[in-house]
């Protein structure tokens, strides 16, 4: 793709808790296969997205074991996403706030991922031609 | 490139932050050269109150020393240059019209929101 | 003027600041500028017709570009027919869309 646009994004909602952070991964998913540059700031509980221990379960309530309950896991999600954009012409920055990790205890984040500053937001902000924030409540 | 940071919710984790965490990335931002604008909304208009007193958390042997004090660092991010604005109306409905407020937030009515957000080229509601 | 996307993913019957939201979008575009507003997760409620949404009309009445996702719609068992006048459903490509043409791009 010629002259490919870079959105930056800024997410603070952990999984599991919101509808916020799955819109957020819908959003991601259509910029990654337009082959878009994603700058993507996880702060606060958004450094959970990224979380390597994140487990599938089964159901008991649905009758379903691990592997017919298909659990979703955010962090597959950023794989898919990353493995998108690339596949499309793209890139995927994608920085984890590094004290919101260290206060959760997130020390493992899957590959393609990595640690940054509070500033840094600003820093992908002003490197993308828009940004979009999605907050918490 | 400008950016209004529009803080909407209060006391969102700020006992265990020591410090409201948008607030607190404001001026990170800052001191690495950003330029912004904050807009208290909602709830958070209570943040520009003087006397907020967030000291005495404990739990068993547990003291929290060090708490937040958001009164402070919003005084201390206007001193840095940035821009604070309340919307009005909100700070009207909750009481707080003839209340002590910090130096230097700017109270703007909601029919004029649509301006200040035209007067920065990015807007972030957090 | 700038062009806006703004993007309404509360339930006003849950949020007071919800209708602040709408009214928003009403002053921009009364303001001159261009306005979306885009429904999305428990934002597209108050786009079913019959329900209570006087504030969520006059943001339609007053020209602003209303739109809701299809997503979110089908989610919650709003059909495209059961849409209340002046809204329509479209896919969350528009917020991309809207990001890539430089719109000032606001959640709520």
């Amino acid at each position: 793709m010629s002259n490919p646009k870079t959105l930056a994004f800024a997410i603070m909602d952990p999984p599991f808790e919101s509808a916020r952070s799955t819109t957020f991964f819908r959003l991601l998913e259509i910029a990654a296969g337009r082959g878009y540059n994603l700058n993507v700031f996880a702060y606060e509980g958004g450094v959970h997205l990224s979380f390597e221990q994140q487990k599938a379960h089964g159901n008991g309530v649905h009758g379903t074991d691990v592997e017919t309950e298909h659990h979703p896991l955010p962090k597959i999600w950023v794989g898919e996403i990353i493995a998108t954009a690339k596949k499309n012409g793209g890139a995927v920055n994608w920085v984890n706030c590094g004290l919101c990790a260290d206060e959760r205890g997130i020390d493992k984040v899957v590959e393609g991922v990595r640690r940054g500053g509070p500033a840094d937001f600003w820093k992908l902000a002003a490197a993308s031609d828009n940004s979009l924030v999605i907050g918490t409540r | 490139m400008k950016a209004l940071q529009i803080i909407e919710t209060a006391y969102r984790g700020t006992l265990e932050e020591q410090d409201d965490t948008i607030i607190w990335l404001t001026h990170s931002m800052r001191d690495a050269g950003a330029e912004l604008s904050v807009l208290l909304t909602g709830n958070a208009v209570n943040y520009a109150v003087k006397g907020q007193d967030a000291s005495g958390l404990s739990f068993g042997d547990w003291k929290q020393t060090n708490p937040p004090r958001i009164e402070a660092e919003l005084e201390k991010l206007i001193g840095k240059g940035v821009p604070v604005y309340a919307v009005r109306d909100d700070i009207d409905r909750r009481g707080l019209g003839k209340v002590a407020k910090v130096t230097g937030v700017q109270l703007v009515a909601r029919n004029a929101l649509a301006a200040l957000l035209e007067a920065h080229d990015l807007v972030w509601h957090w | 003027m700038s062009s806006f996307m703004l993007i309404s993913s509360r339930d006003p019957f849950e949020c007071g600041d919800t209708e602040n939201f709408y009214r928003l979008a009403v002053d921009l575009k009364t303001g001159g500028s261009d306005v979306t507003l885009f429904l999305v997760q428990n934002g597209v409620l108050p786009a079913r017709d019959g329900a209570e949404n006087l504030a969520l009309r006059q943001v339609v009445h007053s020209g602003v570009r209303v739109v809701a996702d299809e997503f979110s719609l089908r989610e919650r068992a709003v059909g495209r027919s059961e849409l209340a006048d002046g809204i329509a459903a479209v896919s969350l490509e528009r917020v991309v869309d809207a990001l890539a043409a430089g719109a000032k791009t606001i959640w709520h």
